[in-house]
């Protein structure tokens, strides 16, 4: 830049406070919207980002304070255990300073030890020996309250965390049932967990007792080992490695928070892209506002021009407006983020509905930098939308600008249609892209490219498909709108990028959620075709015995069992479990299992499995593929199901394979089939009845139209937020399509009333508006919701497959697009009509002596 | 040639100053739309202090003309020279610094901000130049007062007439004394009454300054208080003896 140019743009100082402020002063309405469009995105985004980071935050503590913080751990890929006979050999490790074993179980309890009759509150059950645990993790070790005395050797005695002991509405010395691996047992509360986080649900009892009450004699879940602070760490755990079992695993600090992020990090990630999407959303409202706020400026630029204002101050006084407002924006986003994430912390607690996590209390914390961060991108958006108007105001010439009637160029001019093309087949290139570190971000900018690409070609789709309108013999009204469209393109760009902008974004939304909801409906319908339903909650040690089975198979009225244990395997440390479970499938799995396409014949000499979507995705796994799971070894995966339940991968295999392998015959669910005219409600009373007690209280019976409720109910919850965003999207896209048309008519005070004065009725010029409303928003509208549904082809077959490892097939709410279209026809027309009455209420003579 | 140089040396000496030619247009041709010539080898030179009509027809390149002058517009052939400085030689930035600092306009449709007070309005060029605003506003009061809007610095241009609005611009085209002052139908959206008193105003206060003025008008009356008159053809400017001049 030239050394005077420079000097120029040093000058807008002193000039530019007058000219911005003055015309916002002038035009108050408008840069309150604009604001508030920032605000929107920028406190969405950041409220989400914060409730996240509490959430995560919480969880961490409590996965922290549940492994009580040890150096390192060796705990057992699978719920069942390891051999304790580990624990001796790890001991000797040279470098290994102490070892603490550990009966890890969930379960739940009651408190009273009574039969609630209905399942208890989850919670962690420890096993542990007190001296042991005293080297290792101390905090984890209870302190005696009271009289009562006995520590966790005190055999029955049991140490609650608060939040455990607050739930139970326990105290010391009174007694609760927990409910573990199939069985219970009654404990007397021996006093608190100290140590343990205010939000963890821990129990801590004694190991040789937790062993024998549920069932788990010679079985550890995990190894809690304290190192010598000289002895080189990586030497120490390769040596721990070496002599660790198959079923066996180290699990290092930094891989428990690995795990806890990657277990909703997509989920996260999509939820702060929604929250972007409200961002560009007001961007566009920005944009829109500042261009219709150029287009009416012209002639005022271009006095600035003749009296010496330069292009390069120009542009800067520009975009400065543009970034003073969004500073505005992104001042109150970020207050109101911080407001908003404090009130969905109390309502929908710190998963927002998505049901990852389960921590109770979430503390909020005001995150500086990521408040400065998104107050930034505010800005950012608000100077980026900014500049394309700046850019036309600083080239327009000024000796044309001022000349009267020079404001809508020449018709005829042609409007370049492959800026547009170039973005839309970018988006198409950038949608065929793998995923990066597992997110789908070239997906994310795919949906921006295309976007931006439809934006772009829209003055020429107008005028294109306007074109061949206008000679059709209209009323003078419709054939002035249809004219005006035609000649004034630009004008028309700016409402309709507004217009296709939050369209295609709300469509996309909509359909992807449609798509998927419809999807998990019909998939739920396969998966359930039985008449009653049993779940144990909790039982991932161990659940219904065979005596238990064989009672349920013979109470009256039920034709068929088909009984399934699940169980969750680690296979990596840093990555959540897989569920892998035993259920009658070799025979006809396409009746077993949701499959898609057809499985393969399985050989000879194999252990067949049958994979889950995600698990295919995940492991790259296809049928035909041999594989080596822990617990069980090789398998041949003979075909891969549907499944939108486990996010992270599920493996079936035939009930015999795994009774034999894993040598568990216990069974976590079932699925009655009863005889033709036999009722469920007797059935299901017989069921919790023939059921012993204690798993009673951890048990689910259901039908399944009540389970296929529950779990739409479930759907609806994780995609409250969804929603919500979504509505807000819509929201600012439609503020902004009423904005466009009020500016834009507004500023058409002169025309108007120059028609007056060649005796334009005023019903003639509301019935112009209305048909050029009413065009522009059919126009948009359906341009946006074609756009929309090419980015909806994006998040159903990049964005969620990449993110969740699922596919689904598109389901369109007709419903909801025609009401869409029907709404923006509405609100465009409408809003025209109403901002033409305001135009051509003065008089018509004041209309055209005015200045500007 | 730089602008900053060449503005230093026209300021060596009041004396270089006065020698040299305001205004300067040797050879200029124009052609607009599709290949319609508007005129060529047009010659003016605007001394300082003087004042110049341009009459012509309607659609004859008289606004367009006023245009190339400014630096608004470039010209086919030929050049034009503002206190002695080529116009061709500089880019667009240091074309509308020469305009932010040498030259005044008023136009037809006044171009009165509508946001900006009065003394807002006037104090404008000033603050293009780099002046501080309380200076800048002082200066602009002058002028208000000058044109017979003393006092009314706050006010704002909706509540002025038609032949005030005009004063106001007449005001800001003046506010940094420039040397050259272009004026584009000034007192064509005026009633004759008013049009008479804005013109009086304008060739009073353009004096008073000392800057010359290039006027470009269909009014013969409006012609004729000014020192020359010159009528716009196809062939450029020639001489113009007014019928009845004054009238």
């Amino acid at each position: 830049m030239p050394a005077l140019e420079q000097r120029v743009v040093m000058k807008l100082g002193p000039a530019a406070p007058w000219l911005i402020g003055g015309e916002w002063r002038a035009h108050p309405g408008r840069l309150v919207v604009a604001v508030l469009a920032i605000a929107v995105g920028v406190a969405l985004g950041f409220a989400v980002h914060i409730v996240n980071g509490a959430a995560l935050e919480s969880f961490a503590r409590a996965v922290g304070t549940v492994s009580g913080a040890a150096d390192v751990q060796v705990r057992s890929v699978a719920p069942m255990g390891v051999d304790e006979g580990l624990y001796p050999r790890l001991a000797r490790v040279s470098g290994v300073r102490a070892v603490s074993p550990v009966l890890e179980l969930s379960g739940r309890f009651t408190a009273g030890g009574g039969d609630a009759g209905k399942p208890g509150v989850r919670l962690t059950i420890l096993g542990l020996d007190g001296l042991r645990a005293m080297m290792v993790t101390p905090g984890l070790v209870g302190m005696p309250m009271g009289a009562m005395g006995g520590g966790p050797t005190g055999m029955d005695g049991v140490y609650l965390s608060r939040a455990a002991m607050s739930a139970a509405g326990a105290r010391p010395g009174s007694m609760m049932r927990i409910v573990a691996a199939g069985r219970s047992h009654d404990w007397r509360v021996a006093g608190v967990l100290a140590g343990a986080g205010d939000d963890a649900m821990l129990a801590v009892i004694d190991i040789g007792e937790a062993q024998w009450r549920y069932g788990q004699l010679g079985r550890l879940q995990r190894f809690d080992l304290a190192l010598d602070e000289a002895a080189p760490r990586g030497r120490v755990l390769e040596a721990v490695a070496a002599m660790l079992p198959a079923g066996a695993e180290i699990v290092r600090a930094e891989d428990e928070a690995s795990r806890s992020d990657s277990l909703s990090r997509a989920y996260r990630v999509n939820l702060g892209m929604l929250a972007m999407v409200a961002l560009l959303t007001g961007g566009f409202l920005v944009f829109s506002a500042q261009s219709l706020s150029v287009a009416r400026r012209i002639p005022q630029f271009a006095l600035l021009r003749v009296l010496g204002m330069s292009r390069a101050a120009l542009r800067s006084q520009l975009m400065v407006e543009g970034a003073v407002l969004g500073a505005f924006g992104a001042l109150i986003g970020v207050v109101a983020g911080f407001g908003i994430a404090a009130a969905v912390l109390v309502v929908l607690g710190g998963d927002l509905g998505g049901g990852y996590f389960r921590a109770g209390r979430v503390p909020l914390h005001f995150d500086a930098g990521a408040a400065a961060g998104f107050a930034g991108l505010g800005v950012l958006v608000a100077v980026l939308s900014s500049w394309w108007p700046a850019e036309a105001a600083a080239r327009a010439q000024p000796a044309v600008a001022l000349k009267a009637g020079s404001e809508g160029g020449d018709p005829r001019q042609r409007w370049p249609l492959w800026p547009g093309l170039v973005l839309l087949g970018g988006g198409g290139l950038a949608a065929m892209a793998p995923p990066v570190l597992g997110l789908p971000l070239f997906g994310y900018l795919a949906m921006a490219l295309l976007l931006a690409g439809g934006v772009a070609i829209m003055p020429w789709l107008a005028r294109t498909l306007v074109a061949p309108l206008r000679g059709l013999g209209w009323p003078v009204p419709v054939t002035l709108a249809l004219q005006r469209l035609w000649g004034a393109p630009s004008a028309a760009a700016v409402a309709l990028s507004g217009i296709v902008a939050s369209t295609s974004l709300m469509v996309a939304m909509a359909v992807m959620v449609d798509s998927f909801r419809g999807s998990v409906d019909e998939w739920l319908g396969q998966l359930l075709p039985a008449d009653v339903y049993l779940h144990v909650e909790g039982a991932d040690a161990g659940g219904l015995s065979r005596d238990v089975q064989t009672r349920l198979a013979a109470i009256p009225g039920v034709k068929s069992v088909r009984f399934v244990r699940q169980m969750p395997v680690k296979l990596a440390p840093e990555r959540p479990a897989v569920v892998l479970s035993g259920q009658p499938v070799k025979a006809d799995p396409a009746a077993a299992l949701p499959m898609i396409g057809a499985g393969l014949t399985v050989p000879e000499g194999v252990v067949p499995v049958w994979i889950s979507e995600p698990m295919a995705w995940l492991e790259g796994l296809e049928p035909g593929d041999r594989v080596v799971l822990p617990i069980v070894g090789e398998v041949f995966v003979a075909g891969i199901w549907r499944d939108y339940a486990r996010q992270f991968g599920a493996v079936a295999m035939d009930e015999a394979d795994f009774e034999r392998l894993t040598g568990d015959a216990s069974k976590t669910e079932g699925a009655f089939t009863l005889l033709p005219g036999q009722a469920a409600g007797p059935v299901m009373r017989a069921v919790r009845d023939a059921l012993p007690v204690g798993v009673r209280e951890q048990t689910i019976i259901a039908e399944p139209r009540v389970m296929r409720v529950l779990a739409l109910a479930i759907f609806d919850q994780s995609f409250l937020v969804t929603y919500a965003l979504e509505v807000i999207a819509i929201l600012i896209g439609l503020v902004g399509v009423a904005t466009a048309f009020s500016a834009q008519t507004l500023a058409r005070t002169r025309e108007f009333g120059m028609m007056r004065h060649l005796g334009v009725q005023r019903g003639q010029i509301g019935w112009q508006l209305a048909s050029e409303g009413a065009a522009l928003g059919a126009l948009g509208g359906l341009a946006g919701i074609a756009l929309g549904l090419v980015m909806a082809q994006v998040l159903i077959h990049v964005v969620n497959p990449q993110s969740f490892h699922w596919t689904m097939e598109t389901r369109l709410p007709w419903g909801l697009l025609a009401g869409l279209l029907v709404a923006l026809i509405v609100a465009a027309a409408g809003t025209a009509v109403l901002a033409g009455r305001r135009a051509i209420s003065g008089a018509a003579v004041l209309a055209v002596r005015d200045d500007w | 040639m730089r602008y900053e140089a060449s503005v230093n040396t026209i300021n060596l000496g009041a004396q270089a100053v006065a020698m040299t030619p305001v205004l300067e247009a040797h050879g200029l041709s124009k052609t607009v739309g599709a290949g319609r010539r508007l005129f060529a080898g047009l010659d003016l030179v605007v001394r300082p202090g003087e004042s110049v009509a341009i009459m012509g027809e309607s659609g004859v390149g008289k606004s367009t003309l006023l245009n190339l002058l400014a630096g608004l517009d470039v010209a086919d052939a030929g050049e034009v020279r503002v206190a002695g400085l080529a116009l061709t030689g500089l880019d667009d930035s240091l074309r509308t610094a020469l305009r932010r600092d040498r030259i005044g306009f008023v136009f037809q449709a006044f171009h009165v901000l509508p946001h900006l007070s009065l003394g807002q309005n006037v104090a404008l060029p000033l603050l293009l130049k780099g002046q501080a605003p309380k200076p800048a506003l002082a200066r602009a009061a002058a002028l208000l007062a000058a044109v017979g809007l003393g006092g009314r610095d706050d006010d704002f241009p909706a509540v002025l007439s038609g032949g005030e609005m005009q004063r106001v611009a007449i005001a800001r085209a003046l506010v940094h004394a420039p040397m050259l002052l272009l004026a584009d139908e000034p007192t064509g959206n005026l009633d004759p009454a008013i049009a008479e008193r804005v013109l009086d105003l304008l060739l009073e206060q353009a004096r008073a300054q000392g800057a010359a003025l290039v006027m470009v008008t269909h009014s013969a009356r409006a012609a004729g208080l000014l020192n020359r008159v010159v009528r716009l053809a196809a062939d450029g400017l020639h001489p113009f003896v007014l019928d009845n001049a004054g009238a």
